[in-house]
């Protein structure tokens, strides 16, 4: 295809794509973002397509491997268009079947279906599907329909449209204007006002202008910008370049982890292709603004992720961040002014220009407006990636989505925010997502990562995994973080191996204090929330584990004991075979003991143990009862009572 | 260049834009307490203890006076109860390092930090960076550089730069608050300096 | 690696010191390390100081100042692993490998590393190897995907 030289030839190319397809004909969209490859999607793409060319449809079938679809615990996934019906973990065997009852027959193939686990029922189309229904999938909705590499299939779903009316219907303060009624605030963490940020750095003195897509998502447990690179890499260039048109740049850089290799491929061909078609480069769409994008990998460091520190990455240092004032939109990169904004913030700009900033503010809260992607992991039964508005419950998250909580377990606790977030506890699940509550409950809205505990995560245990997680990435400049988060993990990791003491808790504090008020940047300031956060709601589980060195999660290995119940075991040698430490003494017939000296706390045999006997039990704070005298550890058949 | 005014401690001080708040200061012979601040080297900003509280049009909040520009009708001030707080802790997590430096341990007796709060930490260094920010931009050789993040950062010579340049220079040796400096350079020059043959 | 191959890397980049992260990314990963020489030479032809190549070199963990094994085994500890069990993958792995996170065996057959998160958070634990990422793993299953490699 030609350069595209005008917003006129923009309509007759995607009149031409459009005019290409059937809007009957049967679609076939399979996931193939890296969740679902890693189970095998590569496989059934495969499968597919040559099953579609052996019974004969190739040509009258459109195949693609899409970006993620979300429901990630469920892959890989299959979406049949136009009926939408929706297929989970299908293999590779699957597809013949599929190919010819579906696609051919117009059958569905109920196996393979959502059964719905209240009534029982199976839920042939996807949006019917709890997990997809109580959604709103604006942003990330396009990702099942289009394959990642195409721009036509950009094109065919309204691509590139709102970028022809920023640059031919609008002027650079009206997309502003938009985006600051719109009330955009940013998706990286920050929770900024764009507008207001895009509007600094147009008006701020200087030139050139920098626009940035900070993709170095680095909250463990989210992925939501890994996907929507991976999935719908066109939506974030369009925003960009939308933005950078309204700032007045021309040039940008998209920073991306170097550990997200499947979203830096399909980024590097959507800039090849878009600036083959005109829509990024000189001269874009024939309007005469020029933009430029370079793509810059991360090398590994999470605190690159915070905007000062990602620009001296990209002037090829260390990752150190800068002080502020002065703000980036001032002077940033080589010390001018620069714009610098998350993935799904640029991914949800086209959409704002397209509807107009007003329609986008009538979703959502007061504070916060529009919808966010959020990652669902942990002990929840449905993890993915969602997209909600603004302004619903966590309540619904975790259990209308989300699907509650797997094995019958107990909620305990959502985790947001990332290591700089705090966690929320079972009573405050009424708690609207909004920027602003969640603060207030001691958390914050973060990237985007939600992780869901149950009863048996240890919140003291938390605490010194993130706090661990901070000392391990902190860059080391200052003294707050550097020394401050350091002694913090010291001593919540002698909380975990039943060390602490009472006055421990006054020490940590005092550290918060001057770790928030006194660290050069948000990973020194933030980096005490988890413990704070888990002191307030959970302050039982810290006594526990400082006054009576017990850990009532029944996790932390220093304070727990695993022992068989001799009332319940059989004697079925599963556990003894099993225990990577031969820590289990007995036979066939003969109640097993483990030795508290060699057990490790494992919990092989725990999961081992069929649950019929459900023989072994972890305790915590309590001594281990004596083993039961050699004598009484046969077991021994009752007789059988006659039956006349 | 405009001249405007602030307020630092009661006292009207004078000051120009792109001063910083520890400049203004200075110049009014108003002390704040430094550590990595040298007035040869780019403000650094690592050590924290030049903090004040600064108030501004509608906002109250602590800012780090060697990096924190001036602006009209700033009010300063460079001790309170909380700034004191900070300070005091900075200089205890300080002094689990380097707990007989001369200059940590006259602020110590200032600000009444106890140097036994932390157990003691593996090395003497406190990361000022003042000898490789002063080998970087005063005397332009990058003899000696920073390696790794976090708590494993470390200052490190370079030995075949090192062995070339140091031993008629050493005027890093004297800004070394804690002479962990003089340690380093010594070890590196038994382990590590090229053999001349 | 020779003088040429890094040469050539750096011309690709047209010889930007702003580009010097992405040269040592891709001698990092043609050569699973970054020799002295690499370094030093990347200091000449890019006119920046040894001291902050060095520092880079260090800093970001995408490098490695000694040579890497065959097979690089990243474990992910990210919060969802860890909430499902992570640690006694990367238990059971070290007792395997023989090795702490970091290190590379003898024969430079293996190296460890812990990874904070891979992104496939509904697949935890996660192991990823060269390039691939085996999910929903028990302590065992990580053994035995570990024993398949040669």
């Amino acid at each position: 295809m030609a350069r595209i030289n005008s917003p006129e030839e923009l309509a007759k190319v995607r009149h031409d794509v459009l005019a290409k397809r059937d809007p009957k004909a049967p679609r076939m969209s399979i996931c193939a973002g890296t969740g679902c490859l890693a189970s095998g999607a590569s496989q059934v793409v495969a499968a597919a397509e040559q099953e579609i060319e052996q019974q004969g449809l190739k040509g009258s079938v459109e195949l693609r491997g899409t970006g993620c679809h979300g429901f990630c615990e469920r892959g890989p996934i299959i979406v049949m268009a136009p009926e939408e019906t929706c297929y989970l973990q299908v293999t590779p065997e699957d597809v013949p079947e599929i190919v010819s009852q579906t696609l051919r027959e117009k059958k569905v193939v109920e196996r393979l279906l959502y059964v719905d686990p209240t009534t029982g029922e199976k839920v042939p189309n996807e949006s019917d599907i709890p997990f997809y229904k109580n959604q709103e999938r604006l942003v990330f909705g396009p990702n099942r329909k289009i394959d990642p590499r195409s721009i036509e299939d950009y094109l065919a779903i309204g691509g590139y449209e709102a970028l022809a009316k920023a640059l031919f219907e609008m002027t650079p303060e009206q997309v502003i204007g938009e985006v600051k009624e719109a009330n955009l605030r940013g998706r990286g963490g920050g929770g900024f006002p764009a507008g207001i940020k895009w509007e600094a750095a147009r008006n701020a003195p200087g030139d050139p202008k920098y626009v940035i897509v900070n993709c170095d998502e680095g909250d463990p447990g989210a992925y939501m910008d890994r996907s929507l690179m991976e999935g719908n890499p066109f939506s974030v260039l369009e925003g960009l370049l939308i933005g950078a048109y309204a700032i007045g740049a021309q040039e940008g850089y998209v920073y991306i982890r170097q550990e997200y290799p499947l979203a830096v491929e399909n980024l590097g061909i959507a800039i090849e292709k878009a600036e083959q078609y005109g829509l990024l480069g000189k001269d874009v769409l024939g309007s005469g603004f020029d933009f430029n994008i370079k793509v810059h990998r991360g090398a590994g460091a999470f605190v690159c992720g915070e905007e000062t520190a990602l620009l001296m990455s990209l002037e090829g240092k260390v990752g150190e961040p800068r002080p502020r004032p002065p703000y980036p939109a001032v002077s940033g990169l080589w010390g001018k002014p620069t714009n610098i904004n998350n993935v799904e913030t640029w991914a949800t700009i086209p959409l704002i220009v397209n509807r107009g900033g007003s329609a986008f503010a009538s979703i959502g809260t007061e504070g916060s407006k529009g919808t966010k992607i959020f990652s669902l992991v942990g002990k929840i039964t449905n993890t993915g990636l969602v997209e909600v508005p603004m302004g619903i419950t966590l309540r619904d998250i975790v259990y209308k989505i989300g699907g509650g909580i797997p094995g019958g377990k107990k909620f305990k606790a959502v985790q947001t925010g990332g290591p700089s977030g705090g966690c929320i506890p079972e009573e405050r699940l009424d708690l609207k997502v909004d920027f602003d509550e969640l603060t207030k409950a001691g958390s914050m809205m973060g990237s985007g990562g939600m992780i869901v505990m149950d009863e048996d995560t240890c919140m003291v245990d938390v605490a010194r995994y993130f706090i661990n997680f901070l000392t391990d990435e902190s860059c080391g400049k200052c003294v707050p973080c550097r020394e401050g988060l350091r002694q913090m993990q010291k001593i919540l990791t002698r909380f975990t191996e039943g060390k602490g003491k009472e006055s421990d808790i006054e020490v940590l504090e005092g550290l918060a204090e001057v770790a928030q008020e006194a660290s050069l940047c948000a990973l020194g300031k933030t980096g005490p929330n988890p413990f704070l956060s888990t002191f307030r709601y959970f302050r039982d589980e810290y006594e526990a584990h400082i006054k009576e060195k017990r850990c009532p999660a029944l996790s932390c290995k220093a304070l727990i004991a695993t022992i068989i119940d001799p009332e319940k075991c059989k004697a079925c040698m599963l556990c003894l075979k099993a225990c990577p430490e031969g820590a289990i003494d007995g036979g066939k017939k003969k109640i097993h003991i483990i030795d508290q000296e060699k057990c490790t706390n494992c919990g092989t045999c725990l999961e081992v143990c069929p649950s019929r006997f459900d023989a072994v039990r972890k305790i915590s704070g309590e001594p281990v009862p004596p083993p039961i005298p050699e004598a009484q550890r046969m077991i021994v058949k009752k007789a059988k009572r006659n039956v006349t | 260049m405009t001249e405007f005014l602030l307020q630092i401690d009661g006292k009207e001080v004078k000051a120009r834009s792109g001063m910083t708040v520890l400049e203004a200061a200075q110049s009014a012979g108003i002390a704040i307490p430094t550590l990595c601040h040298h007035e040869k080297l780019a403000p650094f900003g690592g050590c924290r203890l030049c903090i004040v509280e600064a108030r501004g049009q509608g906002w109250t909040k602590l800012v780090v006076s060697c990096v924190h520009p001036v602006e009209e009708e700033l009010v300063i001030k460079t001790r309170s109860e909380k700034i004191d707080r900070i300070r005091r802790g900075l200089l205890e997590l300080l002094l689990a390092h380097a707990p007989h430096a001369p200059v940590l341990e006259e602020m110590a007796r200032e600000y009444g930090a106890d140097k036994n709060r932390f157990e003691p930490g593996a090395s003497f260094c406190i990361h000022c960076g003042l000898c490789v920010r002063y080998c970087a931009e005063v005397k332009k050789k990058n003899a000696i550089g920073f390696i790794d993040r976090g708590i494993r950062k470390e200052i490190s010579f370079i030995p075949e730069i090192a062995s070339q340049e140091c031993d008629d220079c050493k005027e890093c040796f004297p800004l070394c608050p804690t002479s962990y400096l003089q340690a380093a350079y010594v070890l590196t020059k038994s382990l590590a300096f090229p053999s001349k043959s | 690696m020779d003088i040429e191959r890094i040469d050539q890397i750096i011309d690709r980049h047209q010889g930007e010191a702003s580009s010097l992260i992405q040269v040592l990314l891709d001698i990092q990963s043609e050569n699973h390390w970054l020799p002295k020489l690499a370094l030093s030479r990347v200091s000449e032809k890019l006119q920046v100081e040894l001291s902050r190549i060095r520092h880079i070199a260090t800093f970001y963990k995408a490098f490695s100042l000694v040579p890497k094994g065959r097979h690089e085994v990243h474990i992910c500890m990210g919060t969802a692993c860890h909430v499902r069990g992570a640690t006694r993958v990367l238990d059971k792995v070290q007792e395997f490998t023989g090795l702490k996170p970091g290190e590379t065996d003898l024969e430079l057959k293996f190296s460890l590393e812990t990874v904070n998160c891979l992104g496939c958070c509904a697949l935890g634990p996660v192991m990823e190897i060269n390039g691939k990422t085996h999910g929903k793993l028990s302590p065992g299953q990580a053994a035995d995907v570990l024993g398949g490699y040669e």
